[in-house]
């Protein structure tokens, strides 16, 4: 396949950085889509260039490193992550633009890779159980429903790759944190800390810097994990009653 | 170049290729009954008092679920713990990709399991090349590792009553696998990263993400800090500390393909095995039976179809050699089912390193199905048959989806295709009891170390170990060194700091002032092929000297004719890649040097000399039955230690899963 | 100090977005049921107007009642605006490099257009209030007669385009901001998300008609009666 990129270079954060444009020839359908950027950077590094950086690590599309967007959807628009993205669904002679996830919160450090810390802040902020090792009861002490733990898994599923934000029109990190909140709000062990678990990291969102929802559904539309809108909704009910109960 | 603690190396040549010793540090195993050990052990250990512990600062590096579990949990604990990852965030570390699930000796299906029967089924797995005393308190703290991880908030998969479900694995006939969806690894590195930073919350933890360890500190023989490089703006840093904990993984990556992260290296265990650590049976390579097979030359990755899909899928082959239809139109009866066939008790849940070479073995008969016949088919059809497509699909329905993804094949259709890839290391950093090296201060979790798994790991038990050491026996041994050890104060500005931060810095611009003609990608993709093809399911004395040979060459290659672009003051993919490159350079001798000295075939190293006539592995205990943990000598030859595994418990006999 | 904390929030500036919001679904939900009184005839949409003003008037006095839902309307619709104002900026603010070229794939017309959307149908109310409710841009505006100003003002045809406009704008506006809404206050979950964006979609589709029929009627001639 011939393929012409238009990639988004940038030396550090302090750079304000550019489009270039690079072609290659060697691309195959059947290639990753980080591979075809594997043998764009080998070419560029024997012509004595500085090769793209960007992020990947697992490249089985659940550590949740890489991600960049692609003709203007993050991810590149196929439901799965960036390093998932098999060539076959590009056309030979094909342009492709790549640009790194765009949001205030996440400075771009270099090139493609963008710095995310403020997703670990929000967590940090609340997403967790408080459960100090060795004080677990048995785990078949507490029965769970499987309806619930069944639906508290499909929020779990987040991989933290950004690519909401990223989407977003806004900006918002709204399902990423919803997601986490759903899941550990679902489950029995998460009902100590349920409100201020939700308020404090909402707290912590809105303090990085991230927009409001508004509800497009761009989030859901490229999440590799196909984390549903409902989890916005029950992050709004549960500040609504953290609200109420005075938490927040 | 400090030097390890106690003069007690006698080395006595050997085949040119390493010196023999009769040394060994003690194992530390607490006398006693078995089944009393870890109690008793836990008694004994030393206590620090509450109010003292933050006054002693323990260096973290790994966010796995190792690493994670061990930094939160020390934080918890009320030590000053930093902990630092390669990854931008700990969320990240590779035990995420592990999909099966996590053993536990929980016996609630009532089907005969106990804790003993789990440790057996461990020694057994890894075909007595453990020590049975770190093998029984995995098996006896798996219990507590489902109660923690429930508590945190992993959402497993549940029965309708509300209670844990659970499954089969490979080289098990019970059901004692716990696990959520097939992101089993997922789910529990989330838990452990949630505790994580709740610590960090707390101020317990502080953590450095994109920071590599490049070096470990040595004071008087004893670890006390590292050498770091921020990732982000290339600065070279020492951090000190009162103990250091590694958990940094394995080094599978040294066969450049495999289904490890990119990023996955060696370089800390190296190190650390440069300073002084002994390094414990390297050539213990796990190849997972059931991974995508590689499609082409640019592949930079094998992906896993996990374990459990053999828990509905079967195996074959085509009879004939070279038979090209397609599967569909091979009938039922000049299909080979040769898992079922050749090991009819376990059938196509045999062991992954049996599993493995019996793929290999057909493929190199000719029988191996996909591109370059280098495949076999693992069959849903029966079980979609009988169970209906959407059951599987409840079951397996995220691996489904990334094998079309992969492939462009629908697998709910068309037979799944599977080869064996290297997956996992049992081989890592020699550790006693504790989990501490041969130095003092140094202490090595999870797949870093050599410990628990022998010569083969079974299934679903690699997120039992990293979870057993990170929740329970670095936090339980960790403090307790501290409690016995008079420390001297240390800072970075002690000299044995600035000179291995000077060495660092050396090295790193020694590589960037190369700039020859191949990349690093050139460089490592042939290390690669060596490692594959000459150190890898099979191996025969005449290879592995042809391979050991090749190597010198290409490290001499990487050193005079790599290109590394870019500065070292700034984010360079390139470099950090070069860097580890050089330490699977050194890495990958070492391997051969171990795979050439065990002349027997035990677990997953298959020596070709050493097998039955029925082609099943033959172990030799009379001559093999230690450990072989070597120690680095400098540009002299490296020198073999032995530790000699007694068996009381289990019983030595063929492992045989007929 | 719930009020206050919520504020602080984008999700409570939000649930306050939805709270006025909802205020004026209602509102125009009985607003067109009133409209609607005209193909009953005169006597039916007049004596709804004067029914306003005399409901309650025991208590709160003539018109008196009316009042109180034009303060609350009033008081809704520039915490909505402001609302809106604020978390916009914090919106833009979000994202200072954009990118080359999107592609959106689930976001609506109606969703991209709630901010422009919700500008000109602030314009339009204030046109309409001056039309309709204090009639100084009326031709020939009669106190009390509904019948009379609505009959005057749809003969002209550019009038009723203009209100036909401003009505599909505001369908498009309630399309999105329904469901917004819903999901806002939290009363969307997974099983229930489909219902909810039907239960959107009839109002952003009946309520425009309903307003619609009216202005139309009368430029066609129907129901008009001398």
């Amino acid at each position: 396949m011939n393929l012409t990129l238009k990639v988004w270079r940038q030396k550090n954060a302090q750079d304000a950085g550019r489009f270039e444009t690079y072609t290659t020839s060697e691309a195959d359908p059947e290639m990753s889509f980080m591979e075809m950027l594997d043998i764009v950077n080998q070419d560029i590094i024997r012509k004595g260039g500085d090769p793209i950086a960007f992020d990947h690590d697992c490249r089985e599309g659940i550590c949740g490193t890489c991600g960049v967007v692609i003709n203007g959807v993050p991810h590149g628009g196929h439901g799965t992550t960036t390093c998932q993205l098999y060539m076959r669904h590009f056309k030979d002679g094909e342009t492709i633009t790549i640009e790194p996830w765009r949001a205030r919160p996440f400075p771009v450090l270099k090139d493609l890779i963008v710095d995310r810390a403020a997703l670990d802040r929000i967590i940090v902020a609340g997403g967790y159980i408080s459960a100090s090792t060795g004080s677990a009861p048995d785990a078949n002490g507490i029965l769970v429903p499987k309806p619930d733990s069944d639906a508290a898994m499909n929020y779990a599923v987040c991989i933290g790759c950004g690519a909401c934000v990223a989407a977003c029109p806004n900006g918002s990190a709204m399902l990423f944190t919803a997601a986490k909140v759903a899941h550990l709000n679902l489950l029995p062990q998460g009902q100590p800390e349920r409100y201020t678990r939700t308020a404090n990291m909402v707290a912590q969102m809105d303090k990085e810097g991230f927009g409001g929802c508004t509800n497009h559904g761009e989030c859901t539309a490229v999440c590799p994990a196909h984390i549903d809108m409902s989890a916005i909704a029950r992050l709004n009910r549960d500040l609504l009653a953290a609200t109420l109960k005075g938490v927040a | 170049m400090a030097t390890v603690v106690e003069p007690r190396i006698a080395p006595v040549k050997n085949d040119n290729l390493w010196y023999a010793s009769d040394s060994m540090p003690p194992d530390m195993a607490p006398s006693g009954p078995i089944a009393e050990m870890w109690d008793k052990h836990r008694f004994e250990m030393k206590l620090v008092n509450p109010s003292n512990r933050r006054k002693f600062t323990i260096l973290v590096v790994g966010s796995g679920l190792a690493g994670g579990a061990a930094a939160a949990t020390l934080g918890e604990q009320g030590y000053n713990v930093k902990c630092f990852c390669y990854q931008d965030s700990p969320r990240r570390a590779h035990s995420i990709a592990a999909q099966g699930g996590i053993n536990a000796a929980k016996n609630y299906r009532n089907d005969g399991d106990s804790i003993y029967r789990l440790f057996y089924d461990t020694v057994k797995g890894g075909d007595f090349r453990a020590r049975e005393s770190n093998v029984y308190r995995l098996a006896e703290v798996s219990v507590n590792i489902i109660d923690q991880c429930v508590a945190a908030g992993v959402p497993f998969a549940r029965e309708y009553g509300g209670l844990l479900d659970t499954r089969s694995f490979g080289g098990a006939q019970v059901a004692r696998t716990f696990y959520a969806r097939g992101q089993t690894g997922q789910q529990l590195l989330l838990g452990v990263y949630q505790g994580l930073c709740r610590q960090i919350d707390r101020g317990m933890v502080k953590m450095y993400p994109r920071t590599e360890m490049l070096d470990v500190v040595l004071v008087d023989g004893v670890a006390r800090g590292i050498i770091t490089r921020d990732m982000v703006t290339g600065a070279v840093e020492a951090h000190a500390g009162d103990a250091v904990v590694l958990c940094t993984g394995g080094y599978g990556n040294v066969y450049y393909l495999s289904t490890y992260a990119r990023g996955s290296n060696a370089t800390a265990i190296w190190r650390a095995y440069k300073r002084g650590a002994l390094f414990g049976n390297p050539c213990f390579v796990q190849i997972h039976p059931t991974c995508i097979p590689v499609k082409g030359e640019y592949q930079s990755k094998l992906t896993l179809m996990s374990e459990s899909v053999r828990n509905d899928g079967r195996v074959w082959v085509p009879k004939k050699v070279g038979d090209n239809r397609p599967p569909g139109q091979i009938p039922e009866d000049e299909r080979d089912y040769y898992l079922e066939r050749m090991y009819p008790s376990f059938g196509n849940l045999a062991p992954r390193d049996i599993a493995s070479r019996a793929a290999k073995r057909v493929c190199d008969e000719g029988r191996g199905v996909g591109p370059g016949g280098l495949g076999v088919y693992l069959d849903l059809a029966d079980s979609i048959k009988r169970l209906g497509k959407k059951v599987i699909e409840e079951r397996y329905g995220n691996l489904m989806e990334m094998y079309e993804q992969i492939t462009g094949e629908n697998p709910y259709e068309v037979p799944i295709r599977i080869f064996p890839a290297v997956h996992y290391t049992m081989g890592g950093l020699w550790v006693d009891y504790n989990l501490m090296s041969n130095i003092p201060g140094l202490f090595v979790g999870g797949e870093a170390n050599f410990s628990d798994h022998g010569a083969n790991r079974l299934g679903a038990s690699a997120l039992m170990q990293g979870l057993s050491d990170g929740y329970f026996v670095l936090p339980s041994t960790v403090p307790d060194y501290i409690a016995s050890t008079k420390f001297k104060p240390v800072t970075t500005d002690d000299p044995a700091f600035k000179e291995a931060l000077n060495e660092t810095n050396v090295r790193v611009k020694r590589m960037l002032s190369i700039q020859g003609e191949k990349t690093v990608d050139d460089i490592y993709r042939e290390l690669g092929q060596v490692m594959w093809e000459f150190c890898g399911m099979g191996r025969n004395d005449a290879d592995l000297r042809t391979g050991l040979a090749r190597i010198p060459k290409l490290r001499e290659e990487f050193w005079q004719n790599v290109r590394v672009p870019g500065e070292g003051a700034e984010l360079n993919q390139q470099l950090e890649k070069a860097g580890r490159v050089a330490d699977f350079l050194e890495l990958g001798e070492l391997m051969f040097i171990d795979a050439l000295h065990r002349t027997e075939s035990c677990g997953a190293h298959f020596r070709e000399e050493s097998q039955y006539p029925d082609g099943e592995a033959k172990r030799d205990d009379e001559n093999f039955r230690y450990v072989a943990a070597w120690e680095y000598n400098g540009a002299d030859k490296p020198v073999l230690h032995k530790e000699n595994l007694d068996f009381e418990y289990v019983h030595l006999a063929v492992r045989s899963y007929k | 100090m719930a009020v206050v904390a919520l504020y602080r929030s984008t999700i409570g500036k939000k649930v306050i977005m939805a709270v006025t919001g909802f205020i004026w679904v209602g509102y125009v939900v009985l607003h067109m049921f009133g409209n609607l009184k005209y193909f009953v005839g005169a006597t039916s949409i007049n004596g709804w107007a004067e029914f306003l003003r005399t409901f309650g008037q025991d208590i709160l006095g003539y018109s008196g009642f009316l009042w109180v839902v034009r303060l609350v309307l009033v008081s809704a619709v520039l915490l909505h605006i402001l609302m809106a104002y604020q978390l916009t900026q914090l919106d833009w603010a979000s994202r200072p490099v954009r990118y080359s070229g999107r592609n959106y794939l689930s976001a609506t017309f109606s969703s991209r257009t709630m901010r422009w959307g919700g500008v000109f149908i602030l314009l339009f109310l204030v046109y309409h209030i001056l039309h309709m409710t204090v009639g100084n841009i009326h031709p020939n505006y009669e106190e009390l007669k509904p019948y009379h100003n609505l009959v005057v003002a749809f003969r002209d045809p550019i009038q009723v385009v203009f209100y036909v406009a401003a009505m599909i704008v505001l369908g498009l506006h309630l399309y999105h901001g329904v469901w917004s809404m819903l999901q806002t206050l939290g009363v969307n979950s997974f099983p229930r998300n489909a219902t909810l964006h039907r239960v959107a979609q009839a109002i952003a589709i009946l309520v425009p008609l309903g307003f619609i029929s009216l202005p139309l009627a009368i430029l066609l001639g129907i129901g008009v009666r001398p």
